[in-house]
Parts: structure tokens; C-alpha cells; sequence
């Protein structure tokens, strides 16, 4: 007993030693590298390609915040995370950042001492069942098997769901998405339900995407963003702006292809703020002037990154819905850079 | 007048702490054992003041609160509004379940092929050497995955079974189904039902026991202690005549005869499952996962235990094999009474690690989505609630409590066998 709980305790106070260490934007510069935790794989999201280099959504994020602290957008160690081990990586300082789809939620905000950045991605829980089932609506799932990620919100939301319907399930736990892309396929289970941006990722990796279909409820109110210790402000306010600068990117219209262009100076002054060529708002980051050009130029502006990684024109084939700039009658609504 | 004086009593020095041969190896070790108490003391204050840093000190509060999630096994009544500490209880039961399958069948499994390695048959001795080789030199997460991965991909889904094409059928009358969710078969009910004692009312530890299965619980052991008897007489007869009395029927009719009389007073059946909607219900559901780890670790734990009894049957030198036959015994009842009371000593201790190892082991249960403890309080809820130290604390002291209690019983039962020194 004595043995184990003294070893327990070694690792844990090896762990904690980590978290008291100094600001994390001196451990990043110090190490030369971004520690970015993303999903195991998620098409669309975060997945490496055939030369093992990772590309999505979710991604374009660590890039853009690497581009901004260190100047170059490939300088990014990216950590596959479960949903069960990515809250653990962060708190203990393995990662520097979790950009992995991750619901904000009260609890993990406030009781798991995280810091939510902002959402770069609104989404909700959805159910995907084949088509063959004949099935129409989530309450017609009565009896079914539910495959579902475990450690997630979807977990709560699905438990929620059938409880207030008056309806049972049988949910089957599992640890990654490509587990549950293979009980799913195999029929080990009726249903996969995750974030409907997830299910859509998914979907277009089947050999028959058409096969299957997304039911209409979306069962939760799933934002999800990337996340930071709590505790840095000077780190989360790093990661907050940098999102917020392709946001607000899109909204003026600066993208990959005109940022150099504009970077000479433009007439409109929150443009030139945004660029480093009136004030000095980098300084104030512990930045230099041109954090938000280089953050900009990595993989765009967050229209770009959508419309490259999930949008319509791509596999994954998602519609911009609340995701549109509130310009467009959506959510997205980036702060003034003043 | 006398000459003998005490001799000059020495006067203890500080310096003799070291110098002193009867002192310096106890100085040692108090300065040993101090370093140590300093180090751990540092550990547990350092982590203490960095989760209050933190701001999370160390708190068991959230085991009251509600669970929020589901679990698929449970072996008592459970839901989502149940609070942390019940979802932990379920997934003790879950670990207790497959280490007790999996014990039973591993040492079941583990006797028979150890048995049979050592058999005279050039055929069967290589294929159980093939068996042993292959299982303990692959990873048991290797096995767990992939007789998952057998099941899921090989079995019918449950809608196979659908309709007038249907591509798969039940097995054994229309009452076993095997799917890839999982096993299903009868379970037995009854129709004049004695009913349940609900204990410890409506707290989180609360379970039912059935009142049918301590009646013909009770009647089995009752029918198996009156067998015992029947056999000590026959034992004495045989002692005193030299001839023994044909006792079977007898033996056998005590525990089954009481035992037929009560099942059919409880109105006793078996439930079968049912193809409705998207799965089978009735019946006794074996879920893949389940079968999976218990196959795994059975077959893994197996291979172990079959070289440790064919280890003990080797320690016992062949004189005494051919003694017995030279006695006029037949080979079973050499095996019997005669090989095996003396290997079971060789045997048994090194079977305390393995049953250990299985339990153990046990918790790579989150491979395939088995809900044991480590699923459900080392694994959803430190992953709701956030509190690593305190769950993975927690867990190490129920694995060392279980390993504990299997230990204590298993030393009992080597002491019971093991030879009697005068």
C-alpha cells in the first residue's frame, strides 16, 4: 500500500513540477516547437496525409498560432488525443494547446481549470444510422445500440436524450473514431452518434457515403474550441487572438492570396491594426508587429480554412450554417482589434 | 572478604552510534528510514500544494454527485442519474465478473493442457506446446483485440436474423443467438417468484438479493453436505469390511431430487431471446466485449498455468508413477491420489501470481469498451469530473484490495495442501 501510493504520489508531483514551470509563450519560444494536442484522426479535422503530415480544421489553428509565436507555421508537434486522455495531456502540460474539437462547456471551464478560447466551430450533436434501418428520427431508436466516443459531452447528451424521451438504448463505449467507424460498418452497432460535423467527417471516408444518413435532431448545443490551462492569461490571450484574427480576417476580406498586398497599407485602419502597420498591437501580446500577418498567411483566413478542410467543396461537404460571419446571418463575431 | 566486583560498567557514548559494531547497522537504518519518511513527506506536501495551486485540493466530494452516463453491463440496477460512486460499484462487479470467469476457465483450461503436454501422444503433446508458445509470447492486448475483432467481423448482426431470407439462424432450438453484439442465451425465471430483499434501502451501495437463488442455493448445499455424509458412512464400511457399498444413485439423488422439487415449486424456465426491433431481448445477454476479455485472458493465463502444473506433475519423481502401478492402480487414480495432492504443492504458489495477473490485467478492459473499473470510475468519470489524483488513488487501492483478498484465500488453500512437516 505504502509502495503504491507513494509512487502515485511521484508521478503525480513529476507531473505538477511540470505545470509550476514558467509562462508557457517562454517554454514554446525556449523549445522552438508548439505543442498542439489534436484528435487521433478526424478527416476534415485533424488527420495526417499519405506523408504524415497533418492537415484540417482543427489544425489550421495550431498552424496559425505557431506562425504567430515562432514564425513558422510548421514548427508544431501535434499529440493525437483521445477524448479520454486530451484533458489530462493539457492539464499536465504535455500539450500547450488542445485544438480538438472540444465542447466548451461550464464544468470543463471552470471545475477542470481549462480556458476556452473562443469557438471555432459551432456544432451539435447528431445521430448517423444506415439507410437500410428505414429509420427517420432519433425517437424512433427505442431498443437500438449506440456506438459512442467515450469521455465525451456526447456521452451526457446521448444518456440526457433517451432519459427524457422515455426511450432505451444500448450504448457501446468506445476509444477513437476509427474504432467506431469499424463496429458501425460491421453492424456491431445501429447507430454512431457524435458532433454532426464529426459524423459528417466520417461519413466521407465510407466506401458508400450515401448509404447512410444523418437524422434530422440535433440533440445538443455542442461549441467547440480550442483550450489552454488556466492560469496564462498572457498564453490564452495568444491563442484567443490569433483565432480571432482569422476571423475577423474573413470579415474584412485579408486572405492568403492578399495579405501581401494589404500588408502595404490600406485605408481601412482596422485592417492595418490587424497587419501590423498602425499601432502596436502585437507589442502589447509580447509579439511583434506582424504575430496576425503570418497567422493569417499560414492557411488563410478562417473562410479559406472552412471551405479547404470541410466545407461544401470538400469530402467532408459541411454548409457554413451557424458558422457563417455574423455579416452572414451566422455566429462568428470577432472583438474589434483596437 | 571477596574479590569478585561487577565488571566496570561501560559508559554508552555518542561515538559508539558508529564505531560500535551493536550499533552503527540500526544507525543506518534510522538514517535510512528517515530519508525515506523525508522524501515521501516532500512528494505528498509538494503535490498537495500544487493541486491547491491548482485549485483542485484533494476531494471525494464528487462521488455524491450524479453519474450523468450509462453503462451497458450492470449487474445491479444502475442509470444515468445514479450518482459516481454507484457507477464505480458497477464497474467493480463488471472486473470482478471477468476475473472470476476468467480465473476458472484459465485454471480449468491450464490444468487440462499441462496434463496433456506431458502425454505420451506425439500429436496432442505438439499442438498443446504450439497452444502454450503461441499465447504467452503475444501481448494479451494483442488477443483482446483481436477475438474483438473475430466477433464483430465474422458473426451476423442482429438483422440477419430478420424476415424470411434470413442469412443467419438461432442455434440449440431457437434459444442461443450469437451476433456480433454479443451472445445471447436463456436465462432462468420464475414464474412463482419468491420475490427480492432490497438492502441498504436507497443508497448509492444498495442491491437485491433474490430470495429463489438462496433457496435452491441453500437446498444444493444442503443436497452436497447429505452426499458428503453418504460417502464418510460408505468410507467407514469400506474401512471396517473391505467391501464398499454402491453409493452413487444415492449421492446423486439427494442434490438432484430436492433440487428438481424446489425449481418446479418456483415455477422454474428459461426465458429466450427474442428478435425485437433492433436487437434480441430476453434472455441472458454475453456482450463481445465480455467474451472477448474473458476468452483473452483465459486462453493468455492459460498457457501460464498449463506450464506451472506440468512443472509440478515433473517435480514428482517417476518412482512414484511406478510405485502406484506396481500397487495395481489404474493411471486416473494415479494421477489422483497420488501425483497430483503432491504436485498441487509445487503448483499452487506460483498460481497465486497468475490468478493476480489475470485480475490485473483485467483492466484492459477499455480496449474493447468493457465497462470495468477502470472504465467507469479510472475512466469516465476522472474524465467528468476531473479528478485524476483522487480516481487513480482510489483505483489503486480497490486493485490492491482484490489482489490482497485472492492472495489471502489462495495461501489458505496452499496451507491446507501442502505437506504436513513433523
Amino acid at each position: 500500500m505504502n509502495k503504491s501510493v507513494f509512487l502515485g504520489a511521484l508521478t503525480v508531483a513529476g507531473l505538477m513540477a511540470g505545470v509550476a514551470a514558467a509562462g508557457t509563450m517562454d517554454d514554446v519560444k525556449a523549445r522552438g516547437k508548439l505543442n498542439c494536442g489534436v484528435t487521433t484522426g478526424l478527416v476534415g479535422f485533424a488527420a495526417p496525409d499519405a506523408n504524415g503530415v497533418w492537415n484540417g480544421f482543427d489544425v489550421s489553428v495550431c498552424r496559425a498560432v505557431a506562425a504567430a509565436v515562432l514564425g513558422d507555421q510548421n514548427a508544431v508537434e501535434f499529440v493525437p488525443t483521445t477524448g479520454k486522455t486530451r484533458f489530462t495531456a493539457l492539464a499536465s502540460g504535455e500539450i500547450d494547446l488542445l485544438a480538438r474539437n472540444t465542447t466548451w462547456t461550464f464544468s470543463r471551464d471552470v471545475d477542470l481549470k481549462f480556458e476556452f478560447i473562443g469557438v471555432n466551430y459551432y456544432d451539435g450533436q447528431g445521430f448517423m444510422v444506415p439507410k437500410s434501418l428505414g429509420v427517420s428520427s432519433a425517437k424512433e431508436l427505442d431498443g437500438a445500440t449506440v456506438c459512442i466516443q467515450t469521455g465525451t459531452t456526447t456521452e451526457l447528451n446521448l444518456a440526457d436524450f433517451f432519459r427524457s424521451n422515455n426511450i432505451s438504448y444500448e450504448p457501446v463505449p468506445i476509444e477513437t473514431n476509427a474504432e467506431a467507424q469499424q463496429q458501425y460498418l460491421a453492424g456491431a452497432c445501429d447507430v454512431y452518434t457524435t458532433d454532426a460535423s464529426g459524423l459528417a467527417a466520417t461519413r466521407a471516408t465510407f466506401e458508400a457515403p450515401g448509404d447512410h444518413v444523418i437524422l434530422p435532431e440535433i440533440i445538443s448545443k455542442e461549441p467547440l474550441g480550442p483550450l489552454v490551462r488556466h492560469g496564462d492569461s498572457e498564453w490564452g490571450d495568444i491563442a484567443r487572438w490569433t483565432l480571432n484574427a482569422l476571423i475577423a480576417a474573413e470579415e474584412y476580406g485579408v486572405t492568403s492570396a492578399n495579405i501581401e498586398e494589404l500588408a502595404k497599407g490600406t485605408n481601412n485602419p482596422e485592417i492595418n491594426r490587424l497587419l501590423g502597420t498602425e499601432g502596436t498591437l502585437g507589442e502589447m501580446l509580447g509579439l511583434d508587429k506582424e504575430w496576425a500577418k503570418r497567422a493569417i498567411a499560414a492557411n488563410g483566413n478562417y473562410g479559406e480554412i472552412f471551405a479547404k478542410n470541410i466545407g461544401e467543396n470538400s469530402p467532408v461537404g459541411l454548409g457554413r450554417g451557424l458558422n457563417a460571419q455574423w455579416t452572414n446571418g451566422g455566429l462568428l463575431y470577432a472583438p474589434p482589434f483596437r | 572478604m571477596t574479590l569478585l566486583t561487577d565488571p566496570p560498567k561501560e559508559q554508552f557514548r555518542l561515538s559508539m552510534l558508529l564505531y560500535d559494531t551493536r550499533y552503527r547497522s540500526a544507525t543506518f537504518q534510522v538514517i535510512a528510514l528517515l530519508c525515506f519518511m523525508l522524501l515521501a513527506a516532500w512528494l505528498i506536501s509538494n503535490t498537495a500544494q500544487n493541486l491547491a495551486e491548482l485549485g483542485k485540493p484533494i476531494d471525494f466530494g464528487f462521488f455524491g454527485e450524479s453519474a450523468g452516463y450509462d453503462i451497458n453491463q450492470r449487474l445491479l440496477d444502475y442509470d444515468s442519474q445514479d450518482t459516481h460512486l454507484r457507477a464505480a460499484l458497477i464497474g467493480l462487479l463488471n472486473t470482478l465478473v471477468v476475473a472470476a470467469l476468467g480465473c476458472a476457465t484459465a485454471t480449468v483450461l491450464g490444468v487440462t493442457v499441462g496434463v496433456l503436454r506431458l502425454s505420451n501422444n506425439w500429436l496432442i503433446s505438439r499442438l498443446m506446446t504450439v497452444y502454450v508458445e503461441m499465447f504467452r509470447n503475444v501481448p494479451v492486448l494483442l488477443w483482446i483485440v483481436f477475438i474483438m475483432a473475430v466477433m464483430i467481423e465474422t458473426l451476423p448482426a442482429p438483422r440477419a436474423f430478420r424476415g424470411d431470407n434470413a442469412t443467419a439462424s438461432m442455434l440449440l432450438g431457437d434459444s442461443v443467438a450469437l451476433t456480433n453484439r454479443g451472445v445471447y442465451i436463456p436465462e432462468p425465471l420464475f414464474s412463482r417468484s419468491l420475490g427480492d430483499i432490497h438492502l441498504l434501502g436507497e443508497s448509492s451501495l444498495r442491491f437485491n438479493v433474490s430470495l429463489d437463488l438462496i433457496v435452491v442455493l441453500a437446498v444444493l448445499i444442503g443436497g452436497v453436505w447429505v452426499s458428503q455424509f453418504i460417502k464418510r458412512r460408505a468410507d467407514r464400511i469400506q474401512e471396517s469390511t473391505g467391501d464398499r457399498p454402491t453409493t452413487w444413485y444415492l449421492r446423486l439423488g439427494v442434490i438432484v431430487v430436492p433440487l428438481v422439487i424446489v425449481l418446479a415449486a418456483l415455477g422454474f424456465y428459461l426465458g429466450h431471446p427474442e428478435l425485437k426491433g433492433f436487437n434480441f431481448k430476453g434472455g441472458t445477454h454475453m456482450r463481445n466485449s465480455l467474451i472477448a476479455l474473458w476468452l483473452a485472458l483465459s486462453l493468455y493465463t492459460a498457457a501460464f498455468v498449463a506450464e506451472i502444473v506440468r512443472s509440478g506433475i515433473m517435480a514428482i519423481s517417476s518412482g512414484q508413477t511406478e510405485a502406484a502401478s506396481a500397487l495395481g492402480l489404474r493411471s486416473n487414480r494415479i494421477m489422483s491420489l497420488v501425483i497430483l495432492p503432491q504436485a498441487l504443492r509445487v503448483i499452487v504458489p506460483p498460481l497465486i501470481s497468475q490468478y493476480l495477473n489475470l485480475t490485473k490485467n483485467s483492466s484492459l478492459a477499455i480496449a474493447v469498451g468493457y465497462m470495468d473499473i477502470t472504465g467507469t470510475l479510472g475512466g469516465i468519470t476522472m474524465n467528468q469530473t476531473g479528478r485524476e489524483l483522487e480516481c487513480v488513488l482510489l483505483l489503486m487501492l480497490i486493485y490492491l484490495i482484490i489482489s490482497l483478498s485472492i492472495s489471502t484465500v489462495m495461501n489458505w488453500y496452499n496451507e491446507s495442501v501442502k505437506l504436513e512437516e513433523r
